[in-house]
């Protein structure tokens, strides 16, 4: 006798913020595009049972200047252009990039004033439409000072200023609060320093609606499992109503990627590891599908290869 | 999916005879229920009674095997929706896929190729599970030489046979060693597929293209048929429908403990024309509860991040992988050889410790207990501080082991060389790179 098998659908309460970054003419910036991500009220791509209503996205990393340190595959792809942020914006837009990354280097004796930063930023805005992200370098003072320049140089185009982390997010989301930008909020691996650090800033009055979320990324092979299931755990604590644990998730894939041995380099390695380039460029698109299945909203990526395959796999999880 | 207590008090005798040691019936069943007591307590107990509480005790996700002997395939059983709630715990097999239309000669070659890839990584050895043939004609004859060849190059590894056409199948299932898995039943010719599974002890796949009651009609038929190994194929059209369908699938099997649906799930990426794309769509079914994983083409890099990725989806996430604290050696060092210390979880020990092999420096690696984390995360949650590097030196002997005082420090916790100094009166600490990959070039300069 035929049965008719229908797959159970789950109802959830909760749904992820909606945050749009960048701003166009008509709310104070000069984007010519804006991004909104979040707003998803399922698991990922399950678009079977609820909506998700923005596709999640890709940002490429750049840098202020020519990084040190990055792989030679990286070189051969960007060397033309990264002495220049501003034409490094450029390519970056051509290959595929939905919001664009400076990732602050701040390298031993070559450290820009803040004020010089500022104007690359602003040289970036000028060369692409698209939504920048800011990150500083890492270290808490040379951050608070380096962002509140980048903050102050670019007021109200909606910038993502990060790494706000449990001991220096004052100074950062002060910045962004005068001056109309969102902050990324980056924790290590763990639902409740996400949901902690989430708490502070809101208690600054920083509108969650403008508040991206780091889970920090482990890549594959390198603490990948972790990062996947600390962000199911945060998505499915979003669903289901925990207001703490509803912001989109932003991954630096593509950073954590790059600096194992499996995707830098190409000599002194087991045969078994195969080919140098194939490897390297699937290591960070693994790495990314993978967190974009786990609730990734916007992953960030080094190599145009690996752009153009999570772009291709999003649009068919998104159905076209 | 267990019965609960009353559902099983329903089928005792109800006579609260007492004869099992537990007061009435009802006692009785909550044990059950509870597992704190054996159906076999019962001296009364109905046939039908011992039926129906097996058939629920069963796993709600069939455990099927592919293959005999040391790497026979073992898949199903699965509990869980989320690695998170326990542990995914049998790891999907990865099978290449070849055709009969290739020459025999390159059929064996490839199949070798296939069985003897083998990849090192965090102390363990990596390998794909075997290969997948398919017939590309109805002929019987060409099949069955196909996968002599193919189980000759591959050894004694599980094979998986794709086959329209029962006698076929038959044909190469004859050649093919123990249990492999034959591809497939449909609604058209499960009977003819079921004799054949039955006729070699081989486990079938049920194959329905994107319909799941179809997929529970086929199952349904097989195990009428007296076939009970199977594995579920319902041809989903591209990665969104392979994640609707597989999800489906695993829900039907874990919160409504629907047993025609109950089986691990076979998966391709047959559709998908770019070689990059296939690997990022493998790499979807290994965390999305594909079970029998079949790849287009064998190419080392790809074999190496799938097998890397089924190793982080399957580890249990409750038990970082660790080693023991200690001194370790590294080549034969001496007391004037560097000193580096790290933490003990295994993936930062195996980074590190291969770093320096391949630096060709003999050197002391000292692994401080810092609860299975690695180097920033421990030092964030308070694990790899001063004071525990500093007993490590004491307790391991490091003092006694080198005469030069001086240790090595992860460049990112290069903030503790201050305290460290402190813990440990008369040493200089020095601060190493940040990333592993930079230990060589790092040691070269260290005399």
């Amino acid at each position: 006798m035929p049965v008719s098998v229908e797959i159970p659908q789950e109802k959830y309460r909760g749904a992820v913020r909606e945050v749009t970054l960048g701003a166009g003419p008509d709310r104070g910036g000069t984007r010519t595009r804006t991004v909104t991500v979040g707003g998803e009220r399922t698991l990922p791509f399950l678009l079977f049972e609820g909506e998700m209503p923005h596709r999640p996205v890709v940002a490429v990393e750049i840098a202020e200047r020519a990084p040190t340190g990055w792989s030679d595959l990286l070189a051969k792809a960007w060397s033309d252009v990264w002495e220049d942020p501003a034409a490094w914006a450029a390519k970056a837009e051509q290959v595929g990039a939905d919001l664009l990354v400076m990732q602050v280097q701040d390298i031993g004796d070559r450290k820009l004033t803040a004020a010089d930063l500022a104007a690359r930023c602003k040289a970036v805005l000028e060369a692409s439409g698209l939504p920048l992200l800011v990150i500083g370098p890492g270290a808490a003072e040379r951050d608070n000072e380096l962002l509140v320049a980048v903050a102050d140089a670019t007021a109200g185009e909606r910038l993502a200023l990060g790494l706000c982390e449990e001991d220096n997010y004052r100074t950062i989301v002060a910045a962004a609060l005068a001056n109309n930008h969102l902050v990324i909020a980056s924790s290590p691996i763990d639902v409740n320093l996400a949901k902690q650090l989430n708490i502070l800033i809101r208690d600054m009055n920083l509108p969650l609606d403008r508040v991206l979320m780091d889970p920090t990324t482990g890549t594959l092979g390198y603490g990948l499992e972790y990062t996947y299931s600390v962000m199911e755990r945060l998505r499915l604590a979003a669903l289901q109503g925990d207001e703490m644990t509803q912001q989109p998730m932003i991954c630096l894939a593509g950073y954590e990627s790059w600096r194992q041995k499996e995707a830098r380099v190409g000599e002194d390695v087991p045969a078994e590891w195969g080919d140098w380039e194939r490897r390297a460029v699937l290591w960070e698109a693994v790495t990314a599908t993978s967190l974009l299945h786990s609730g990734a909203d916007v992953v960030v990526l080094r190599h145009p290869e690996s752009v153009r395959l999570v772009q291709a796999m999003i649009t068919e999880l998104m159905g076209g | 999916m267990a019965l609960s207590g009353l559902a099983i008090y329903k089928l005792l005798p109800k006579t609260n005879c007492k004869e099992c040691g537990y007061p009435t019936c009802l006692a009785f069943a909550m044990k059950l229920a509870a597992k704190q007591a054996e159906l076999a307590d019962c001296p009364h107990v109905s046939e039908e009674a011992k039926q129906a509480l097996a058939e629920s005790s069963a796993p709600p996700i069939r455990l099927v095997k592919i293959g005999e002997g040391d790497r026979a395939l073992e898949v199903g059983n699965e509990t869980v929706m989320f690695r998170h709630e326990k542990t995914f715990v049998h790891p999907p097999g990865l099978f290449v896929r070849l055709k009969d239309s290739t020459s025999l000669e390159e059929l064996e070659q490839r199949a070798r190729q296939v069985a003897s890839y083998s990849v090192e990584r965090v102390g363990l050895d990596l390998s794909l599970t075997g290969v997948a043939v398919e017939a590309t004609s109805a002929d019987a004859g060409r099949f069955a030489a196909a996968v002599e060849a193919a189980h000759r190059g591959a050894g004694g590894t599980p094979m998986v046979l794709i086959a329209r056409d029962a006698e076929v199948l038959r044909a190469g299932a004859e050649r093919a060693g123990s249990r492999p898995l034959l591809w497939g039943a449909d609604q058209g010719n499960w009977q003819e597929v079921a004799a054949v599974a039955k006729a070699v002890g081989a486990p079938v796949v049920a194959v329905a293209e994107g319909d799941l009651s179809a997929l529970a009609e086929v199952t349904r038929s097989l195990k009428e048929a007296g076939v009970e190994d199977i594995v579920l194929d319902p041809r989903p059209s591209g990665p969104r429908e392979a994640l609707r369908l597989f999800t489906g699938i695993r829900r039907l099997a874990l919160r409504q403990n629907f047993r025609d649906l109950g089986y691990p799930i076979l998966a391709t990426v047959e559709g998908e024309p770019d070689p990059n794309l296939q690997a990022i769509l493998a790499a979807q079914h290994i965390a999305k509860y594909g079970s029998v994983i079949i790849l287009e083409e064998f190419d080392p890099a790809v074999a190496y991040i799938l097998l890397t990725l089924r190793l982080n989806m399957y580890t249990d996430p409750q038990k970082p992988i660790q080693v023991s604290p200690g001194l370790y050696e590294i080549g034969t060092p001496q007391a004037e050889s560097p000193l580096l210390v790290t933490t003990n979880f295994s993936l930062t020990y195996f980074s590190v410790s291969g770093e320096v092999e391949a630096s060709g420096e003999p050197a002391w690696l000292l692994v401080a207990d810092a609860e299975g984390l690695s180097v920033l995360t421990a030092w964030a949650a308070g694990k790899f501080d001063a004071e525990t590097i500093a007993k490590a030196v004491k307790q391991f002997g490091a003092e006694s082991k080198t005469a030069h005082r001086k240790i090595i420090l992860p460049g990112f916790v290069a903030s503790l060389s201050g305290e460290l100094e402190d813990e440990l009166p008369g040493w200089d600490v020095l601060v190493g790179p940040r990333e592993a990959v930079d230990i060589p070039a790092y040691l070269r300069n260290w005399h």
